[in-house]
């Protein structure tokens, strides 16, 4: 492989009382790759974001980062590694303004106090390197349309200079124009070297822009394909549990990368 | 309800069913009138949905009580009235700004009555009963209430139960610990000439005592503005006209100095008002310019937002609680400040929630929201200007407490039916 994986999981279980959400799930993604995440509901998906992103920590399993082994036990060990998330309710304050959920966790400030010009500042610099267009950057984001709260909470997620997008069903409360030039996004901040996990119902999001994709199914591995070479009835056959065999669905360049 | 009945049965509301016939549509002995109420429904509605019109909303109120109750008993708007006024709002008041942190973070604290009695009487007991020194008695009442928040915060945030129940428990709990400390001596009555009774009786009798503290909030205000507006367009964003900003300096240099002027033709600027004046700028400025209060406003919009921010909601939670229990007991002190005494009597009351419900209506009277997320510190100070005004008019005419009680409940009703419509109406309209 041209890259060493950026994050790799290994064995990754975890449990919610006396549901085991997941079991051993592997996941690998490098740089300048959409790797998209499909399944159906509970099947663990949002689950799996949430412990990449440090909401709800792994039981067990190893997380690698670059090649060597980290913990993320808080949303603040993701952050700090460069996982940036954007989860599918946006996870947004609406009585906040667009700075205000721009910069949440991470705002600018000279001892303790915020400097509000220079924040404002930045959002619209980012908001414009986007072309992103909002009426006014200091609306409270409740007042925005479905397709600019998304955009604003992918750019908020851009903010910190990741490596690494998870994006939870973005295209989910979207129309057709809103979704493509979300597309455009996506691949845009792939082109920029960033890897991206893609979680989406949607197979004709996941053929536009993934690379390569992986199916959960009632919280375990069920098969990694090269979205290339696969057609959209073996993914959904993944999916549904039709094909049970995922090792026979293995990609095979990766195989070895497996443990 | 009528409302909706009449839009569903398509029949014209008429007078007999008693409805507010707002959806009638056509018969001419009511369209007169319904129009009319149509219209004035639409005014208030836009009234609610007006983003600054709130407190022109609660200061136009205000003025109508000062109005009435003038005309009912001509000492009210006096001087001496006025002045009186002022220190008697600081209790409740301090109370309030405590509710209004809990309150932010869309919580509640039932025991904030309960509290201020408690830090009354432990300084009364450990002043008077054990001969320690006021200020340490003091730092011990106030520090009490930290820790009762503390307490209160771990079985919320910690523990996860309800707010309401803890801060519930808390007001059964602490009320009787209050009666307990009490029980051996009964009423305590505390030095009229210390420290703690100074809170309240002091003042500032030299005039410009009271005209300095008007100037330097006006030109603290000019200044605060001015600076915001060169810095904005000096990033080239969009900045507040000078003649906005002159006009609003304006408007509270006139605030202020009749204020100052009416207070020096008493006894001057009273310590307690510039105590809570002073506790009011600090606790907005933290609230609004500091990366501590955009987690507390961060919190009230959306808790899981803020957590996968990686605010630590708990610890916010936790110390929301020791804000308000602190603010409580520091206004239990200026309660048995004016009262210079702290007894079983004013103990149950402290207990049976009159303070409570006088500070959660401040505090929602100004248009700090039930629902989390939206208000200010200054919006105590209009909501308990309203409470007291309607309290010490009341008093002044002798109505009596059986009927005081109804109108403060209903007082509280309305103020919060109002925020839950302008929940509802800025919801429709896609507003927070």
């Amino acid at each position: 492989m041209a890259h060493p994986p950026v994050l790799a999981l290994r064995g990754v279980s975890k449990r919610f009382g006396g549901v085991q959400a997941l079991v051993d799930v592997d996941l690998q993604i490098r740089a300048g790759e959409v790797v998209a995440l499909a399944g159906d509901n509970g099947a663990g998906k949002s689950t799996l974001v949430k412990v990449i992103s440090g909401v709800n920590p792994a039981d067990r399993g190893a997380i690698e980062w670059e090649g060597r082994l980290v913990q993320i036990k808080r949303p603040h060990d993701a952050h700090a590694l460069g996982i940036a998330t954007v989860y599918q309710d946006l996870a947004m304050c609406d009585n906040l303004d667009v700075v205000g959920n721009l910069f949440l966790g991470r705002e600018i400030d000279r001892v303790g106090v915020l400097d509000e010009v220079e924040m404002e500042r930045r959002a619209r610099d980012l908001m414009r390197a986007l072309s992103i267009r909002l009426p006014d950057v200091r609306m409270p984001v409740a007042a925005l349309s479905a397709g600019q709260r998304q955009a604003v909470a992918i750019s908020r997620s851009l903010m910190g200079a990741p490596k690494v997008l998870l994006l939870d069903e973005p295209t989910a409360a979207l129309g057709v124009e809103q979704t493509s030039h979300l597309l455009d996004l996506i691949e845009e901040v792939r082109d920029h070297g960033m890897a991206i996990i893609l979680i989406s119902h949607n197979m004709g999001d996941i053929k536009a822009v993934a690379d390569r994709v992986a199916v959960l199914r009632l919280g375990r591995n069920n098969g990694l394909f090269d979205v290339s070479s696969v057609t959209q009835e073996q993914i959904i056959s993944a999916v549904t549990g039709a094909a049970d065999n995922a090792v026979a669905h293995r990609s095979k360049g990766d195989e070895g990368a497996w443990p | 309800m009528s409302r909706g009945g009449s839009q569903r049965d398509g029949e014209p509301a008429g007078t007999e069913r008693g409805a507010v016939p707002v959806t009638a549509d056509g018969r001419p002995r009511t369209r007169g009138w319904s129009d009319g109420l149509r219209a004035y429904a639409l005014e208030i509605r836009g009234i609610f949905q007006g983003g600054e019109r709130g407190p022109l909303v609660v200061i136009a109120g205000l003025i109508v009580i000062w109005i009435v109750f003038q005309a009912l008993d001509d000492k009210f708007l006096s001087p001496r009235n006025l002045s009186n006024l002022s220190v008697e709002i600081v209790g409740t008041g301090l109370v309030a700004v405590g509710i209004v942190f809990v309150l932010l973070i869309r919580e509640i604290d039932l025991s904030v009555g309960s509290v201020s009695g408690l830090a009354g009487a432990a300084f009364a007991v450990l002043n008077v009963n054990q001969g320690w020194p006021e200020w340490t008695a003091v730092i011990v009442a106030v520090a009490a209430g930290t820790a009762v928040g503390a307490f209160h915060g771990f079985f919320f945030a910690w523990l996860g139960v309800p707010a309401f129940v803890v801060t519930l428990a808390g007001l059964l709990i602490w009320n009787g610990l209050t009666l307990y400390l009490l029980g051996a001596s009964g009423t305590i009555n505390i030095d009229e000439e210390g420290l703690v009774a100074s809170l309240t009786s002091r003042h500032f009798e030299d005039p410009a005592a009271a005209y300095a503290v008007a100037a330097l909030g006006t030109a603290g205000y000019f200044l605060a503005a001015h600076r915001r507006r060169s810095r904005h367009r000096a990033a080239g964003m969009p900045y507040r006209q000078t003649a906005e900003i002159w006009t609003r300096t304006g408007v509270l240099a006139l605030v202020a100095f009749a204020a100052a002027y009416t207070l020096n033709r008493f006894q001057g600027l009273p310590l307690a008002l510039l105590i809570f004046l002073a506790v009011l700028v600090v606790s907005d400025y933290v609230l609004r310019r500091t990366r501590y209060g955009r987690r507390v406003y961060a919190l009230g919009g959306g808790v899981e937002a803020a957590r996968r921010a990686g605010i630590g909601v708990e610890r916010v939670r936790v110390a929301m609680f020791m804000v308000s229990g602190t603010l409580a007991a520091f206004g239990g002190l200026f309660v048995a400040s004016s009262l210079t005494s702290a007894s079983p009597t004013t103990a149950r009351a402290a207990g049976s929630g009159m303070l409570l419900i006088n500070a959660i209506a401040a505090a929602v009277i100004g248009g700090t929201s039930l629902f989390g997320g939206r208000g200010s510190p200054w919006s105590v100070l209009l909501g308990v200007l309203v409470i007291q005004s309607i309290a010490s008019g009341m008093g002044l005419l002798g109505v009596e407490d059986a009927v005081q009680f109804m109108i403060t409940g209903g007082v509280l009703l309305a103020a919060v039916a109002a925020d839950a419509l302008t929940r509802r109406a800025e919801a429709r309209r896609g507003r927070p």
